[in-house]
C-alpha cells in the first residue's frame, strides 16, 4: 500500500497489512508523523507530539507482532484528547493552568489502548477543560476545520476530530460531556461515539462534570469505532461509576452476513423535536435522505414526541457548571499547575492563580456553578435541574419502548466560521441542543457522516440507542456506511497531496 | 431574576477567582444572558419528581477496608509549585 492509501485505510485493513508484514508499525508511524508535520501548522490539531516515544512504541509493537502476540489494534497509531492523562507526556487540558503539567499516571482508556498495542503519537487540542463547542478557547490557539480552514471543527474534542478527518491519524480518543465527541465528528465528517455512561472508565480523565463526562472513540467508520470500543470498554474499580458487566464484541452484529435489507426488523424513532424549526435546511435535507436510505435497508420508522428534550440545554447549563465549579476547585496553585507569582495571602494566591490560569469561558462556568449551588439558590436551580433531568430520562425510556434507535441531526448547522460565536456564550451553547440529552440520560450516541452542504461542509447523523445497546447502534451505522460513501470523502488540504 | 454586579463580585469571591472592577460589568452581562437561558427550565412542573443525580441508577460499590495504594507522595509532589520535606508550601495563614 502507498503512504497515501495507508492514511485512508481502515483499522481492520491496517491490522491486516501489519499482520502480513507488508508494512511495519514503524513505517506507519513515520508516515503519520510526516503528515502531522505537514498539516498541523494549518490545523493546530495537536498540542503535544512526542516522535521519539511514538517510534519506540512502534518498534515495540513490531516486536509484538513478530512474536505472534499482536491484536487487532497492535501497531496502529492513536492520539488522545489532551484532557486524558498520559504518564510522562504533558497533559494541558488546553489551559494555561496546566500548560506544563506532566501527569504521574495514565487514564484508564489510555492504558487500555496502550495494552492493545496502539502507538501514542500525541495529544490533541481542545476547548479549555473541554468546555466549548468550537475548540477556539484553548490556551494553545483555535483548531481549524480541515474542510474549510476559516471554519471551526466543533468542540470540545476538535483536535481529535480534525486529525482523523485530515487523515493524519486513523483513530483518536475524545470526551463527551454535552456533545464534545459527536458535534466535532459531525462538523468534520468522521464517526464519533459517546458510549453508555459507565462503560468506559473516567479514571484519569481530568473531570469537568463527573455525572456527564464520557470518554469515547473517533474513527472514520462505525466498524473502526467498534474495534476501539472493544479495547476501551472494561470495568475499572478506580471509577466508582464504572459498570461491572460481561465484555462483548462490538463488531459481532456488523460482521453478520445479511441480505439486501440488512436492517429489517430495526425500528427507528424520529422525534418531532429533531425535525422542526432551528435546523438548517441543508442539514434537514441530508437527514431526510439518510432516513430514506435506512428505510431502503429495511428499517421501519416510528414517529416520536420528546417534548421535554427542549429543556436539556438549560438543565445542562445548571448541572454541568455546578459539577465543574466543584471539580475545578482542585486547581488552587498548591498541588499542581500554575501558581501566581505574587500575592498578599493564601486567599489572594487562590484568587490570582485562578484568575490567571483559567480562560474566560471556564471562569464563566465556574461562576454559574458557584451561584446555582450557593445558599438560597440550590433548590431553585440545582435540584430543579436534576428533576427535569429525570423527566427527560423517563421520556427517552418511554421512547425506547417503541423503537431501537432514535435518529436526528447531530447539530442544527454545519461548521460555522471561526470567531462567529465566541462573544455570545448562549449561541455557542445552542450547538449542543440535540446532543446533550444523551449525556443527561447516559444512553449511547453516535455521529455518522451523512452528506455535505453546498459549501462543501460535512453533515452528521445522530443515532441514539438504549443503555448498553452500542452493538445495535454501530450495526445501523455500519449498514448505512456500506450503502453510502460519505465517510470515505476526504478534505483537499493545501500543501498536502490528497491520499 | 436580575444578577447585579455585586452578585458577580460575591460569587467570584466564593469561587476564589479574582475579577477586576473593569471585568465585572462584562462578566455580569454574559452571566445574565446565561441565566435567561437557564430560567426557562424553572417553569417546568416537577412536583413529586425525584431528582436524578446520575445517568445510571446503580448504588456505589463497596470494597474491603484495606490499603490498596502505595505511598507515592514524592512522585505526586514532583508536579507541585512548592514543596519542602514532603509538605506543600503555602503562604502563612497563622501568625
Amino acid at each position: 500500500m502507498s503512504q497515501e492509501a495507508l492514511s485512508a485505510a481502515s483499522l481492520a485493513e491496517l491490522a491486516r497489512e501489519l499482520a502480513a508484514k507488508r508494512i511495519s508499525s514503524l513505517e506507519l508511524t513515520r508516515g503519520v508523523l510526516e503528515r502531522l508535520d505537514a498539516l498541523n501548522p494549518a490545523l493546530n490539531a495537536f498540542v503535544t507530539v512526542d516522535p521519539e516515544r511514538a517510534l519506540a512504541e512502534a518498534r515495540a509493537a513490531d516486536a509484538r507482532i513478530a512474536a505472534g502476540a499482536g491484536g487487532p489494534l497492535t501497531g496502529i497509531p492513536v492520539a488522545h484528547k489532551d484532557v486524558l492523562m498520559t504518564a510522562g507526556l504533558r497533559t494541558t487540558c488546553g489551559s494555561r493552568m496546566l500548560a506544563d503539567f506532566v501527569a504521574p499516571y495514565s487514564a484508564f482508556v489510555v492504558e487500555r489502548l496502550a495494552q492493545a498495542g496502539m502507538v501514542l503519537v500525541g495529544k490533541t487540542n481542545l476547548d479549555e477543560f473541554a468546555m466549548g463547542s468550537s475548540s477556539e478557547t484553548s490556551h494553545f490557539g483555535p483548531v481549524k476545520n480541515p474542510w474549510d480552514l476559516a471554519c471551526v471543527p466543533g468542540g470540545s474534542s476538535g483536535g481529535s476530530a480534525a486529525a482523523v478527518a485530515a487523515r493524519i491519524i486513523p483513530a483518536a480518543t475524545g470526551t463527551d460531556t454535552g456533545g464534545s465527541i459527536r458535534q466535532p465528528a459531525a462538523l468534520t465528517g468522521v464517526c464519533g461515539l459517546k458510549p453508555t455512561y459507565g462503560l468506559c472508565s473516567r479514571y484519569g480523565l481530568v473531570a469537568f462534570a463527573s455525572s456527564l463526562d464520557h470518554p469515547g472513540p473517533f474513527a472514520r467508520s462505525a466498524w473502526d469505532c467498534a474495534l476501539l470500543l472493544n479495547a476501551m470498554a472494561a470495568h475499572d474499580a478506580r471509577d466508582s461509576t464504572s459498570i461491572l458487566r460481561e465484555p462483548e464484541d462490538y463488531t459481532r452484529l456488523l460482521a453478520e452476513a445479511r441480505g439486501a435489507r440488512p436492517l429489517s426488523g430495526v425500528r427507528i424513532g424520529l422525534p418531532r423535536e429533531y425535525f422542526g424549526e432551528g435546523v438548517d435546511v441543508e442539514v434537514a435535507a441530508a437527514i431526510d435522505a439518510a432516513v430514506a436510505e435506512l428505510r431502503r435497508l429495511g428499517a421501519a420508522t416510528v414517529e416520536l414526541e420528546l417534548p421535554a428534550v427542549k429543556h436539556s440545554v438549560p438543565v445542562y447549563y445548571v448541572i454541568a457548571p455546578a459539577e465543574a465549579s466543584s471539580n475545578l476547585s482542585r486547581f488552587d496553585g498548591v498541588r499542581y499547575g500554575h501558581r501566581a507569582a505574587s500575592y498578599a495571602d493564601l486567599t489572594d494566591m487562590y484568587r490570582k492563580t485562578r484568575a490567571e490560569g483559567f480562560g474566560a469561558e471556564v471562569k464563566r462556568r465556574i461562576l454559574v456553578g458557584t451561584y446555582v449551588l450557593s445558599h438560597g439558590y440550590y433548590d431553585a436551580y440545582y435540584l430543579k435541574a436534576q428533576q427535569v433531568r429525570r423527566l427527560i430520562a423517563e421520556e427517552f425510556a418511554r421512547g425506547f419502548e417503541r423503537c431501537d434507535v432514535v435518529l436526528g441531526p447531530v447539530a442544527p448547522t454545519a461548521a460555522f466560521k471561526l470567531g462567529a460565536k465566541v462573544d455570545d456564550p448562549v449561541q455557542m451553547y445552542l450547538n449542543d441542543i440535540f446532543t446533550i440529552a444523551a449525556n443527561l440520560t447516559g444512553v449511547p450516541a453516535l455521529s455518522v457522516p451523512c452528506g455535505f452542504t453546498r459549501a462543501g461542509l460535512p453533515i452528521g447523523l445522530h443515532l441514539q440507542a438504549q443503555h448498553f445497546a452500542e452493538a445495535r447502534l454501530l450495526d445501523v451505522a455500519h449498514r448505512y456506511q456500506q450503502a453510502t460513501d460519505w465517510h470515505t470523502r476526504m478534505p483537499a488540504l493545501p500543501g498536502c497531496r490528497a491520499p | 431574576m436580575a444578577l447585579s454586579v455585586d452578585d458577580v463580585r460575591r460569587i467570584a469571591y466564593l469561587a476564589r477567582i479574582e475579577i477586576t472592577p473593569g471585568e465585572a460589568a462584562e462578566v455580569q452581562r454574559k452571566l445574565e444572558r446565561i441565566f435567561e437561558l437557564i430560567n426557562e427550565m424553572r417553569a417546568v412542573d416537577t412536583s413529586g419528581i425525584v431528582p436524578m443525580s446520575h445517568a445510571q441508577e446503580v448504588s456505589l460499590p463497596l470494597r474491603e477496608d484495606r490499603v490498596t495504594e502505595a505511598d507515592r507522595h514524592e512522585l505526586f509532589q514532583s508536579v507541585a509549585p512548592a514543596v519542602h520535606d514532603g509538605l506543600y508550601l503555602v503562604p502563612k495563614v497563622i501568625e
